[in-house]
């Protein structure tokens, strides 16, 4: 079936937008929805919330590394090191000049395209 | 740049006073609960299209024309791709030829996470009027971008307004995306590696430092690192569930540590 949607892209056009939409709305808002009628629930500073808070950052912060660790497109092929290199020289910097967040993005940038040129 | 570190320092004071002035005049607000004050806040969240996280994701979608372009999608299929990472598998999937079914399954398991990051920004969003249909439908514009400046800005905004704050964004954010992937469609193609490179390392980097800043509990702050250190380690060890095992797994060592934490330091201060 699939194989007809890659082959067939120009004539059944529909198709790829019913897949696009079905599997994007439906699947990804399933979820969503559990998550309003579970955070409906959850008390502002309550336990469960501090847990909830715990389990999404930790989330988020997982998606975020693998992004540094495991990139698509053009980074795939520069070195480990360079990109953690960065991140982390980033983040130092982000730290010893008061938490400014447009450091913390700055310096990381400046140093991965300084080493992609260089390399 | 408009993103300060919110949450830091002097702003973690003011956003305090505000709660506390909040609560105080919670009578003005009420007061105010009428379409004027909710399309005024509603404006002030489109606004939130100049901040970086905002910015940044919209080079992102500029990455994403280019990418459907390689694919061999149209213009206009790309143009109907919204929610990022979730149809990034879709699309990925489909171009490898693979069957109908899993590609569902594929995007329905890796938006699992979306349960805790919405169950997690609700508690911010609503007050008691608010009805469950709006949170409902708000919740779709929920993804990592979002997320993290609800979590960030949702406390600087009266409660009644939150959520009319937070679709003026969203919705201005979806719809300036949706029309980024029409127009960027078959001119980005032409970004230098160099550069391309660069945008990609923006969200990462931009996501590290605005969520450590705008930490204000230390259960964040230690679920940030277990989460930053778990997820390329199970990625590795179980690729499959990485992200959930970082996440529920991580987050829940994180919590369980800070409890103690807290419990020692109520001991300590008695």
């Amino acid at each position: 079936m699939a194989n007809e949607i890659a082959g067939n892209m120009e004539g059944e056009w529909w198709w790829t937008y019913l897949v696009i939409v079905v599997a994007g709305f439906v699947a990804t808002d399933f979820w969503r929805w559990l998550g309003v009628l579970a955070g409906n629930r959850l008390k502002e500073n309550s336990e469960a919330l501090y847990w909830v808070r715990a389990v999404a950052t930790a989330l988020v912060m997982a998606v975020t590394a693998k992004l540094i660790v495991f990139p698509t497109g053009s980074l795939a092929h520069s070195p480990l090191w360079l990109r953690l290199g960065a991140a982390g020289l980033g983040f130092a910097a982000f730290l010893l000049t008061g938490q400014r967040v447009i450091v913390g993005v700055t310096v990381p940038i400046i140093v991965l395209m300084a080493g992609l040129l260089l390399l | 740049m408009s993103i300060e570190p919110a949450g830091h320092g002097i702003e973690a004071d003011n956003a305090l006073d505000r709660r506390f002035s909040g609560r105080n005049e919670a009578v003005p607000d009420e007061a105010h609960h009428d379409g004027r004050g909710r399309f005024y806040w509603f404006l002030i969240g489109m606004r939130g299209i100049f901040s970086l996280p905002a910015l940044i994701l919209m080079t992102s979608y500029l990455g994403f024309a280019a990418f459907a372009l390689d694919v061999g999608l149209t213009r206009s299929e790309a143009v109907f791709i919204w929610a990022l990472p979730a149809q990034m598998i879709l699309v990925g999937t489909m171009a490898g030829g693979a069957h109908l079914a899993a590609s569902f399954a594929a995007v329905t398991f890796s938006s699992i996470r979306m349960m805790p990051m919405v169950a997690s920004v609700v508690p911010d969003m609503r007050n008691d009027k608010t009805p469950t249909i709006v949170l409902l439908a708000l919740s779709h514009f929920i993804a990592i971008t979002s997320w993290v400046f609800a979590t960030q800005r949702l406390r600087h905004v009266p409660r009644p307004y939150r959520t009319s704050y937070f679709a003026g964004f969203a919705i201005t954010l979806t719809s300036i995306n949706t029309a980024i992937v029409g127009i960027g469609y078959g001119v980005v193609s032409a970004f230098p590696p160099v550069v391309a490179g660069a945008l990609f390392m923006l969200t990462p980097v931009y996501f590290i430092s605005s969520i450590w800043a705008s930490a204000r509990q230390p259960v964040v702050k230690i679920a940030f690192l277990f989460g930053i250190v778990l997820g390329p380690l199970f990625a590795v060890i179980e690729p499959q569930f990485d992200i959930l095992y970082a996440g529920i797994g991580g987050g829940t060592v994180a919590y369980a540590i800070d409890r103690v934490r807290r419990r020692r330091h109520a001991a300590g201060g008695v």
